[in-house]
């Protein structure tokens, strides 16, 4: 008996706490910066063109092979607009297939694509499955609009550990060289 | 608490046997398991279990893919304990390649392990406790505190349930500069929690009735089964991997093996939440000693290739021994990779223990079992 007793103890004290829920579809919690929800594609508006060269990197990387990816000439390169000779011409993803496990933008060597951290990149119902596959323009949009604030970009991974691609180190060399 | 199976006298009706399907879709069993039962009225005198509606191959895709890749399919073999499962197999590769983590990323992987472990346990209490008959509100008190945990981890990784953090080497970024306040406010408010759970389940007389001397599994019984983790030690062995063969650097921290001396269901019961309260104090000594530092090896390459060779890492998830196997050819595929599942061995145990007990009991021995039907399928 004393034990039932405590038990209704312990209802009646939770009883007068505070709710911890929120009601969801008309308020909706802070998220986390790192928040991750689905990829999405940077816009480089120096250059008014989009960060992703179409090096298909992501795409190998991709445990699940949600991308697809494609590479073309870049105009502006021909015009002197822009330092980057290729870029992207075709990019879908499958987000019904996407894992969201992150690897695409710790591979990816052009800081290109970040994952959503905004609630955008979390509700995802569509009425039809054909529709999840995200173009070029739906995974530009955000990043074009100005609506994806503050995406998390920190180095990961090997990047850590010192790690540079081999490019980039001769390059280095050869600046110290070149000013020694 | 057994009935005997009564022949039916010559001037009674004949009686027979019935087969009742629970599941792979019942409310009452956990995941799409499916059991076939037979009964004698409301006896259970025969069990089969049918297991494999979740197969997806989470052994054999990770073959497929490099050692980074391989992590994401981990998270997925157990989603309670996707921590455990990473640590087993970035530990596992990480021996393989010869590679050492930083200890600060030692110390964030095992803070995270045993926050995941407390987020798993209470999950059981929740579900178990709705088994049992609490309907509803053990399950609430335990989701307000597992969501606490789930907020601290997304601010960590990003995602709620598929983490994908840790790497062969150390962890993919560091943790935000406030984790150290907001893991103390979290262990703040599941003590606060565990205390509710102790309050409403531990002495109650209803659940006590229900529990005390149901499916009990001598230590001898225990280890001939192959149980490991919070069964086995509701038997009464005292057998943690975490003290037995202390991988990572749990040779660092205090903390006692809590053991049950029945091995019965509410033994199962006891062992869980003593160790959540062990878990805790391992992550405040943790968080005292965790320095500052580098969070990935020096020298990593971007592609993994350890040298030929076979690994077996075993780590304690919240379910018992889980293990992985690898064996590496050289390349930067593993070229075998084998999932020892905890509940895949615990379930065997089942049968033994529900025949001569009522339906409904079976199904409370079912979960005092805590199975995970992602890692018993895998």
């Amino acid at each position: 008996m004393l034990g039932i007793l405590k038990a209704a103890a312990t209802t009646v004290r939770a009883a007068f706490r505070k709710p911890v829920t929120v009601q969801y579809p008309s308020e909706k919690k802070e998220l986390p910066h790192r928040s991750r929800g689905f990829p999405i594609l940077l816009w480089d508006f120096d250059k008014d063109e989009s960060f992703c060269t179409g090096c298909q990197v992501c795409a190998r990387y991709c445990p699940v092979d949600c991308m697809t990816v494609t590479m073309k000439d870049n105009p502006k390169y021909a015009e002197g607009k822009s330092t980057r000779k290729k870029i992207v011409d075709e990019f879908y993803i499958d987000y019904a297939r996407c894992m969201r496990c992150d690897i695409c933008v710790e591979v990816c060597n052009f800081d290109a694509i970040v994952m959503n951290n905004t609630w955008e990149g979390v509700e995802l119902s569509r009425y039809d499955r054909q529709d999840l596959v995200m173009d070029l323009p739906a995974l530009e949009r955000q990043s074009q609009s100005g609506e994806l604030k503050d995406p998390f970009r920190e180095p990961m991974g090997v990047a850590h550990s010192g790690w540079t691609p081999k490019n980039e180190k001769e390059e280095a060399e050869k600046k110290e060289g070149g000013e020694g | 608490m057994t009935v005997e199976h009564r022949a039916p006298a010559e001037h009674e009706l004949d009686t027979i046997d019935i087969n009742i399907n629970v599941g792979p879709q019942h409310p009452a069993t956990h995941g799409v398991f499916r059991m076939v039962l037979t009964v004698d009225g409301e006896v259970v005198t025969d069990l089969d279990p049918v297991i494999g509606y979740m197969h997806r191959g989470n052994e054999k895709l990770p073959e497929n893919c490099d050692y980074r890749q391989a992590i994401g399919y981990h998270d997925r073999t157990d989603y309670l304990a996707q921590f455990s499962t990473e640590h087993c197999f970035v530990e596992a590769v990480e021996t393989l390649a010869g590679l050492t983590a930083p200890d600060r990323a030692e110390y964030i992987r095992v803070i995270l392990a045993e926050l995941n472990r407390i987020a798993s346990h209470l999950m059981f209490f929740g579900a178990f406790a709705t088994d049992v008959g609490v309907f509803g509100t053990a399950f609430m008190y335990a989701f307000r505190d597992r969501e606490t945990i789930q907020d601290l981890f997304e601010e960590v990784t990003g995602e709620r349930m598929m983490y994908n953090y840790f790497r062969p080497g150390g962890v993919a970024w560091d943790v935000p500069d406030d984790f150290s306040e907001r893991t103390k406010q979290v262990l703040a408010k599941i003590n606060s929690g565990l205390n509710d759970l102790d309050g409403l389940l531990m002495d109650n007389e209803i659940v006590l009735a229900r529990c005390r001397g149901l499916g009990s599994v001598s230590p001898e019984d225990a280890i001939n089964w192959g149980l490991s983790g919070p069964m086995l030690r509701a038997s009464g062995v005292q057998h943690d991997i975490r003290r037995a063969e202390p991988y990572s650097i749990y040779d660092r921290f205090e903390f006692d093996v809590p053991t049950g001396d029945q091995g019965d269901v509410f033994d199962r019961m006891y062992v869980r939440l003593e160790e959540m309260h062990q878990s805790v104090r391992i992550v405040e000594q943790a968080l005292a000693q965790m320095p500052e530092g580098p969070i990935m090896a020096e020298g990593m390459k971007r592609i993994l290739r350890p040298p030929a060779g076979e690994i077996y890492m075993r780590v304690e998830s919240p379910r018992g021994e889980y293990g992985v196997y690898i064996v590496s050819n050289g390349s930067d595929k593993p070229y075998r990779h084998k999932v020892r599942g905890a509940s895949f061995s615990n379930l065997s145990a089942l049968r033994a223990m529900s025949i001569g007990h009522y339906v409904a009991d079976v199904i409370i021995i079912l979960g005092s079992i805590d199975i995970v039907l992602c890692e018993v399928d895998r």
